[in-house]
């Protein structure tokens, strides 16, 4: 039975971190609503880029002078996997859903003998996926010392992956992030990005029917630059969504670990309690019997 | 008063511009090109430098891009930037580093028509130096 100094002390210590997972679900609750608003901000843009996008793809069609980042290599043996996930802990299963999804996504392809290369993205993902598949991992990019998410942080990443595309370092490259459903709920998700086509398909849905547009310079030349521009976007709005999940999911680990510790303080304030009771009633005793001896 | 149309101005970052305007200035891949209403379709690469805007009221802003592209129809314009400034609010020292960037990206250059390329982005860069 421990001593009425030890479970002082243990409330005390308890108390104390109450107060920090109440500062910490505080802090996030913050950073949630500002990662929200990034968020919302770069929404029109994907959005707009995903219309003109498929305008143009529609205008060049499958022909020849569609680049290569759009219809790929035309073979499917390396993939490229970019798992992002968050810089810091403490966010429930944010990190290991991600990291899981992507483990799983590798063994079924690596069971299919396909050659899997892994790019991460923030540190987390980077050591939970070390464990498995370190020979895999051929770079990480570390977003730590990055304050607020800029373009130019994900274009450094699209730059990256185009580069090794046109090196022939893969076939195809997929993109692993969280999905920003709710504060209590983001959905690991893959976003395919080279090729493009078939994301480029799929906003060429979205947009309805296109106008008869003159370009300049000509269609093929805009969409080659358009679409490493595109992989930049998608990379972007992935990290957005990251981090607006991160920020989501560790508002309510904190939230859980406040209540937990509410709770923890009740029951052992009770046996606190109960213990000083029973040590005043025994010396209550002992005082009794002894002036019934007398 | 002439007619108005919808023009938006959006980065990745935000949404910059969203109003009805008279006219717009746009520094377009083969050159500056002012567009008025009932513009026929046209989609343009945007090289750096600064876009002109006037407003239905009369007033005049202007902003400086680096790169992106337009997608002009009759009803409206909308200018994918890379990124966009207001002119008022640029940042001297942000330019320095891009053209900085862009003289390395120079260096690096292993081709020519990277070379080519870099050599234009940054001619684009101080002519938008100069400009402001």
């Amino acid at each position: 039975m421990a001593s009425l100094k030890d479970l002082r002390n243990r409330i005390a210590s308890v108390k104390a971190t109450q107060k920090i997972t109440k500062a910490m679900q505080m802090v996030a609750a913050a950073k949630l609503r500002r990662a929200q608003e990034a968020a919302e901000a770069a929404r029109p843009y994907s959005q707009r880029m995903g219309a003109v996008l498929a305008n143009i793809a529609q205008a060049v069609g499958g022909g020849g002078d569609a680049p290569a980042l759009m219809t790929g290599t035309g073979k499917d043996d390396t993939h490229l996997l970019v798992v992002c996930t968050a810089e810091r802990g403490l966010c429930g299963g944010f990190n290991s859903q991600i990291a899981r999804f992507a483990r799983d996504h590798i063994r079924r392809l690596q069971g299919q003998g396909k050659t899997v290369k892994i790019i991460c993205v923030g540190k987390k993902g980077f050591d939970i996926l070390r464990r498995d598949f370190a020979s895999l991992i051929i770079d990480r990019v570390d977003l730590r010392e990055v304050k607020t998410l800029g373009f130019v942080n994900a274009d450094a990443i699209a730059r990256k992956i185009i580069g090794l595309f046109n090196e022939g370092g893969f076939d195809i490259c997929t993109l692993f992030y969280s999905e920003f459903k709710s504060v209590i709920s983001q959905v690991p998700t893959a976003l395919q990005v080279i090729p493009a086509a078939a994301s480029v398909a799929a906003g060429a849905a979205e947009s309805g029917g296109t106008a008869a547009y003159e370009y300049e310079p000509e269609p093929g030349e805009i969409l080659s630059d358009l679409i490493p521009r595109n992989i930049s976007v998608q990379v972007f709005r992935a990290l957005l969504e990251n981090a607006a999940g991160e920020m989501g999911a560790k508002m309510s680990a904190m939230d859980n670990a406040t209540r937990n510790a509410g709770e923890m303080i009740g029951k052992l304030t009770i046996t606190y309690n109960r213990q000083r009771q029973a040590q005043i009633t025994k010396e209550l005793i002992e005082i009794i019997s002894g002036a019934e001896a007398l | 008063m002439a007619a108005s149309f919808q023009f938006d101005l959006v980065s990745p970052e935000r949404l910059l511009v969203s109003e009805e305007v008279e006219s717009v200035v746009i520094p377009g891949a083969e050159g500056e090109m002012t567009i008025l209403a009932n513009h026929a379709p046209v989609m343009t690469t945007v090289k750096p430098g600064v876009v002109t805007v006037t407003t239905a009221s009369g007033s005049t802003e202007r902003y400086c891009v680096f790169g992106g592209f337009a997608d002009i129809l009759p009803t409206g314009c909308t200018l994918l930037a890379e990124s966009a400034v207001a002119v008022g609010s640029i940042d001297r020292n942000d330019l320095a580093k891009r053209m900085q960037n862009a003289r390395e990206d120079l260096a690096d250059a292993k081709d020519a028509t990277t070379r080519q390329k870099a050599q234009e982005y940054l001619d684009h860069l101080s002519t938008l130096e100069a400009a402001i």
